[in-house]
C-alpha cells in the first residue's frame, strides 16, 4: 500500500477507523469528566464502554480493510523427533558420567526426597491451630448445656410467653450469638397433633430444635405456618416439625436434633443438654 | 522491519530478530471459533486489571467494624471488615462500584469463554495427539477458574456468600475419613471462622491466580511451539497452517476483540447489577436469604445438590452423607473424565497418528453425541439450580418441578445425545451442507445402522494425492526467496507466511507444507497489485498479442507446410522454455 496512492474503498475506510477513533477518544474523556463529577457507576460504565467499543470497531476496520486476511500458509515440521537427534539426547543420559546410572544413588537420592516432601506436609497441620479442638470433637460439641438460657437474636432471655403460636423464633445459647453450630429456632404446636414426639421433649407444645438443615448446613429458616412445616431456601429440603422433625421432601435425609429445655426458676427458658445429635450436615464420624 | 535505535540496541544485544521474524510470521487460522480461548483470555486480564484495583479498597478480615457511609440502611451498622469494605467500596468509593460489577462479570465471562473454548476443542477433536497436554492443562485451568470463581463469590462476608461456603463446608465434611480434617484444616476450625476470609483472600488474589498465569504461559507457550491446528479445506494439509499472519492482520483483529471484551465487559459493569451484597446483608449463622442461588458455573453442583435423593448410608458405623455423592463424586467424575478423554477415545478408535487437521463435529457422530448428552446433562443440573424460582414464576410446587428434574437429568441427556448422534450421522451420510438442508431421506438414511467398514484405523497416512493443477511458485524478492501455492485454475493463492534466505530454504519449506505437489514453477513472480483499468488493458493485451501469436503461428504453421511440400528440410523453431522444472534447481 506504502508508495501508491490510496484507492476510493481505502480512503473511506480510513475515513471511518479515524471516526472510530474520535468516537473511543471522546469516550475516554467522556469517563474522566464522569468521574471527576461523581457522575455515577452507569455513566462511568457506558464511557468506558464506548471508549472501548470504538478502539475496537476502528482496529476490526482496519484488520479488515488496510491489511490482507487470510491467504497465508506456513510449513507445519510435525513432531516426529529427527532419529538422530533422537539417539544423541539419549546418548547423554546413557554416558558413563549420567547421574542417571547410578541407581543405588537415585534410590537414595529418592529416598531422602521423599523424606522431605513427607516432612514438609507436616506443619500442614498447623492451619489448624494446636489449642482448638479436633474437628470431630468441634463438630459435635456445641455451646448448649445444662442451664444455658435462650436468648434472642439480640441476647434477651426468653420466657415461654415470648414464643408466640405459629411462628418461629431463631435463639441463641446465651453468650454465644455468633457460633456457626449454635442456632435453633422454638415453635409453639399443638401438642395433640403430633405424630411423633419431639426428639428433644416439649413443654406443653413449645418445641426447640436446631435450626441447621441436616443436608448441608443452610438455616431452615421459612416456617410453613399451617403445615408445621421448616423448608430449607438453599436446596428445598423440608421437614415436618409435626412427625419429630422428620424430613419429608428434598435431599435432607435425618431428622433436625431436638434440644431439651425446661423453664428455670428465674421463669426462662434454658436447655437441659445438648442438642439430641450433633447439628448440621453430616459428616464422617458423626453418631 | 526492526525500527528505531531503541529496537536496534534490544537487537543488538540479545539478537531478536530471528525470533521476532518468526514470531510476527505465525498463521491463525481464520475461523471464528479459534477466538473463544482469546476471549478467555483477554476476560482474565480484565479480572487482573480489576481485581488489583479492587484490593486497595478490599479489607479481608472478619474483625468488627462499623461501616459508617453512603449507604443509609447500613450506616453504623456492626459487620466484619470484609462486608464493611465492600459495601464502602460499593458506594463510598468513586468507580469502585463500577471495578466491582466489572470485575464480576469479567468472571462470568471467563469461565464461559474457557467452556465454550473446551466445547469447541472437545468437538472438532483438537485435543487428539499431539495436543493432548494442552488439553489436560486447559481442563486444570477450567478448575482454577471454578475455584476462584468461587473464593472471590465467598470474600464479601455477605449472607449469600456465607451460605455457599457453608454449604462447601458441609460438602467437604462429606468426605469420608478426612472430610472433617480437611474442612477444619482450610477454615482453621469449624465454620464460620475468624481465620476462613483471609485465607479465601490469598487463595483467591494470589494463589490460584499465580497458578493460573503459570498455565496460561505454559498453555500458549505449547499453542505456539505446536502451531495452530485448522479445519480441513482447499490447500490445507496436515503439513501445513492456512490463516492470517500474526502482524500486521491478526494482531489488529485480535486487539480489536479484546478492546471489544472491555467493551462488553464495562457497559455490563456499569448498567447490569450484579451481586448486590448491601441487599443481602452480613453473614449471620442463623440467617438465610430465600432464593438463594449461586453463579452460573457453580450451579451444576448446587442443581446437583438439590436433585439428589435423600440416599445415606453407613460403613462399619461411619456415615456417608447425601451431599458426598452430588458434591464430590459428581464433581470428582466429571473431571476425571474430562482429563482422560482424549486417552479414552484414543483408545476407542485406536488412533494414534498426530493430527493438525480438525474434525468436522458430524464426522464422529459418537463423540457428538456423548457430547451433546454431556451438556445437556449440566445444562440441566443449572437449570434445576433455580427451581424454586421457576416454581415461584410458573406457580407450580416446587417438589413437582423436583420430581421433574430428577427424570430429566436422566433421560433428557440420552434423548438429546441420541438425537445429536442420529443427526450428526445424517450429516455425515447425506449431502447437506447444514441443519436446515437436512431432508426425511437424510434422516432416514442417518438412523439406518452403520454399514460395516473395512477397519481402517491402523492403516498409515495416505499421502496427499496430486491433484493437477496443484503448484508451487518461487520467485526472488530482493535478496529474499518467497513461495506460494496455487491450486488448479489459480481459485486459490496461498503465500508462504515469512521471506526466506535462499532458493533451498523455500524449496524445503514448500515441500514440508505440500508434500503431495510435485510441480514446483521458478520464478514465478507475483502480478503487482493491479487497478481495475490496468487488468482490463493489460486483459486486453494479452488478448491482442494473444491472437497476433495465433495468427503468427498459423501462419507459421502454413509456411511450414508449404514449405515441407516444397522438400525443405529445416530443423523446428527451439520450444520456448517455460521455466518449468520438477525439482525446482536454479535454472
Amino acid at each position: 500500500m506504502s508508495g501508491q496512492t490510496p484507492s476510493k474503498s481505502e480512503r473511506a475506510a480510513s475515513r471511518r477507523i479515524a471516526v472510530a477513533f474520535l468516537v473511543s477518544a471522546a469516550g475516554a474523556v467522556g469517563f474522566a469528566v464522569t468521574y471527576g463529577l461523581n457522575g455515577g457507576t452507569q455513566w462511568e460504565g457506558v464511557c468506558l464502554a464506548v471508549a472501548f467499543a470504538g478502539l475496537a470497531v476502528g482496529l476490526a476496520v482496519w484488520s479488515r480493510r488496510l491489511v490482507p486476511v487470510g491467504g497465508y500458509v506456513e510449513e507445519h515440521e510435525g513432531f516426529v523427533p529427527p532419529p538422530a537427534e533422537q539417539a544423541m539426547t539419549a546418548a547423554v543420559f546413557r554416558a558413563p558420567e549420567s547421574p542417571t546410572r547410578r541407581w543405588g544413588l537415585l534410590a537414595a537420592l529418592g529416598f531422602a526426597l521423599t523424606a522431605l516432601g513427607v516432612a514438609a506436609l507436616f506443619p500442614l497441620r498447623s492451619l489448624l491451630p494446636w489449642d482448638r479442638q479436633r474437628p470431630t470433637r468441634s463438630l459435635k460439641d456445641t455451646p448448649w448445656g445444662p442451664g444455658i438460657r435462650l436468648v434472642d437474636d439480640q441476647g434477651r432471655p426468653l420466657r415461654p410467653d415470648d414464643v408466640p403460636a405459629d411462628t418461629m423464633v431463631a435463639v441463641f445459647p446465651e453468650g454465644s450469638i455468633d457460633v456457626g453450630d449454635a442456632p435453633a429456632f422454638a415453635v409453639r404446636l399443638n401438642p395433640e397433633r403430633f405424630i411423633r414426639q419431639p426428639a428433644g421433649g416439649h413443654l406443653g407444645g413449645l418445641v426447640v430444635w436446631s435450626l441447621l438443615c441436616t443436608h448441608a448446613g443452610c438455616p431452615v429458616r421459612l416456617y410453613l405456618k399451617g403445615a408445621g412445616r421448616v423448608l430449607c431456601p438453599c436446596h428445598q429440603s423440608s421437614f415436618d416439625l409435626l412427625a419429630g422433625a422428620r424430613p419429608i421432601a428434598g435431599p435432607a435425609a435425618r431428622p433436625l436434633p431436638g434440644l431439651p429445655i425446661e423453664v428455670g426458676p428465674d421463669g426462662f427458658l434454658r436447655a437441659t443438654g445438648d442438642f439430641t445429635a450433633p447439628p448440621g450436615a453430616g459428616f464422617w464420624s458423626r453418631p | 522491519m526492526i525500527m528505531g535505535p531503541l529496537a536496534r540496541a534490544l537487537d543488538d544485544r540479545l539478537r531478536l530478530s530471528p525470533i521476532t521474524r518468526r514470531a510476527l510470521a505465525k498463521i491463525f487460522p481464520d475461523h471464528w471459533s479459534f477466538m473463544l480461548g482469546e476471549i478467555a483470555l483477554y476476560s482474565f486480564i480484565a479480572l487482573i486489571l480489576t481485581g488489583v484495583y479492587l484490593t486497595f479498597f478490599f479489607d479481608a478480615s472478619s474483625a468488627d467494624r462499623v461501616y459508617q457511609g453512603s449507604y443509609a440502611p447500613l450506616d453504623g451498622a456492626t459487620t466484619s471488615a470484609a462486608y464493611a469494605s465492600t459495601v464502602r467500596l460499593s458506594w463510598d468509593v468513586r468507580a469502585g462500584l463500577l471495578i466491582r460489577q466489572t470485575h464480576h462479570w469479567a468472571a462470568l465471562a471467563f469461565v464461559a469463554a474457557i467452556v465454550l473454548h473446551l466445547s469447541r476443542i472437545y468437538f472438532t477433536g483438537a485435543f487428539r495427539k499431539p495436543r493432548e497436554l494442552n488439553w489436560l492443562i486447559g481442563v486444570t485451568m477450567l478448575a482454577l477458574a471454578l475455584a476462584n470463581g468461587f473464593t472471590g463469590y465467598s470474600m464479601p462476608d455477605d449472607l449469600l456468600s456465607g451460605l455457599g461456603l457453608r454449604i462447601i463446608t458441609s460438602v467437604v465434611e462429606s468426605i469420608p475419613l478426612v472430610g472433617t480434617w480437611l474442612a477444619a484444616l482450610a477454615l482453621g476450625g469449624e465454620f464460620p471462622s475468624d481465620e476462613m476470609i483471609p485465607r479465601i483472600f490469598i487463595t483467591h488474589v494470589l494463589l490460584v491466580p499465580a497458578i493460573l498465569v503459570a498455565l496460561i504461559s505454559l498453555h500458549l507457550g505449547i499453542l505456539v511451539r505446536q502451531k495452530h491446528s485448522q479445519f480441513p479445506g482447499p490447500g490445507r494439509t496436515e503439513h501445513n497452517v492456512v490463516g492470517s499472519r500474526f502482524w500486521p492482520g491478526y494482531t489488529l483483529r485480535t486487539l480489536a476483540l479484546f478492546a471489544w471484551v472491555l467493551a462488553v465487559l464495562f457497559a455490563l459493569g456499569g448498567l447490569v447489577q450484579i451481586n448486590p451484597v448491601w441487599l443481602y446483608g452480613p453473614f449471620a449463622p442463623a440467617e438465610s436469604s430465600s432464593p438463594a442461588q449461586p453463579d452460573w458455573y457453580v450451579a451444576w453442583g448446587d442443581g446437583a445438590l438439590r436433585l439428589f435423593p435423600p440416599w445415606e448410608f453407613r460403613i462399619g458405623g461411619y456415615l456417608v452423607p447425601a451431599p458426598f455423592f452430588p458434591g464430590v463424586v459428581l464433581g470428582g467424575l466429571s473431571f476425571v473424565a474430562l482429563y482422560l478423554w482424549p486417552f479414552i477415545e484414543r483408545w476407542c478408535t485406536r488412533d494414534r497418528r498426530p493430527h493438525q487437521l480438525l474434525d468436522r463435529p458430524r464426522n464422529h457422530p459418537v463423540r457428538v453425541g456423548i457430547g451433546v448428552g454431556a451438556l445437556t446433562f449440566y445444562v440441566v443440573l443449572v437449570v434445576a439450580a433455580g427451581d424454586d424460582i421457576l416454581a415461584r414464576l410458573l406457580r407450580v410446587p416446587v417438589y413437582d418441578l423436583l420430581a421433574l428434574f430428577r427424570v430429566l437429568v436422566l433421560v433428557l441427556p440420552i434423548v438429546t445425545g441420541v438425537l445429536a448422534f442420529l443427526i450428526a450421522r445424517a450429516l455425515c451420510r447425506g449431502e447437506a451442507a447444514s441443519l436446515g438442508e437436512l431432508t426425511r431421506a437424510d434422516l432416514r438414511r442417518g438412523a439406518r445402522p452403520a454399514p460395516r467398514r473395512p477397519t481402517g484405523e491402523d492403516e498409515p497416512e495416505v499421502p496427499v494425492r496430486h491433484r493437477p493443477g496443484e503448484r508451487i511458485e518461487l520467485w526472488p524478492q530482493g535478496e529474499v526467496w518467497r513461495w506460494r501455492y496455487r491450486n488448479e485454475a489459480g481459485q486459490l493463492t496461498l503465500t508462504n507466511n515469512r521471506a526466506v534466505t535462499s532458493e533451498e530454504e523455500a524449496v524445503e519449506t514448500a515441500r514440508l507444507a505440500y508434500p503431495g505437489v510435485d510441480r514446483v514453477v521458478v520464478p514465478g513472480p507475483p502480478p503487482p497489485p493491479a487497478r481495475a483499468l490496468r487488468v482490463a488493458l493489460r486483459r486486453w493485451g494479452r488478448a491482442t498479442a494473444a491472437g497476433s501469436l495465433l495468427v503468427a503461428a498459423l501462419l507459421g504453421r502454413r509456411r511450414e507446410r508449404r514449405r515441407r511440400r516444397d522438400g525443405e528440410d529445416e530443423p523446428p523453431p527451439p520450444e520456448q522454455a517455460d521455466a518449468i522444472s520438477g525439482g525446482g534447481d536454479p535454472t
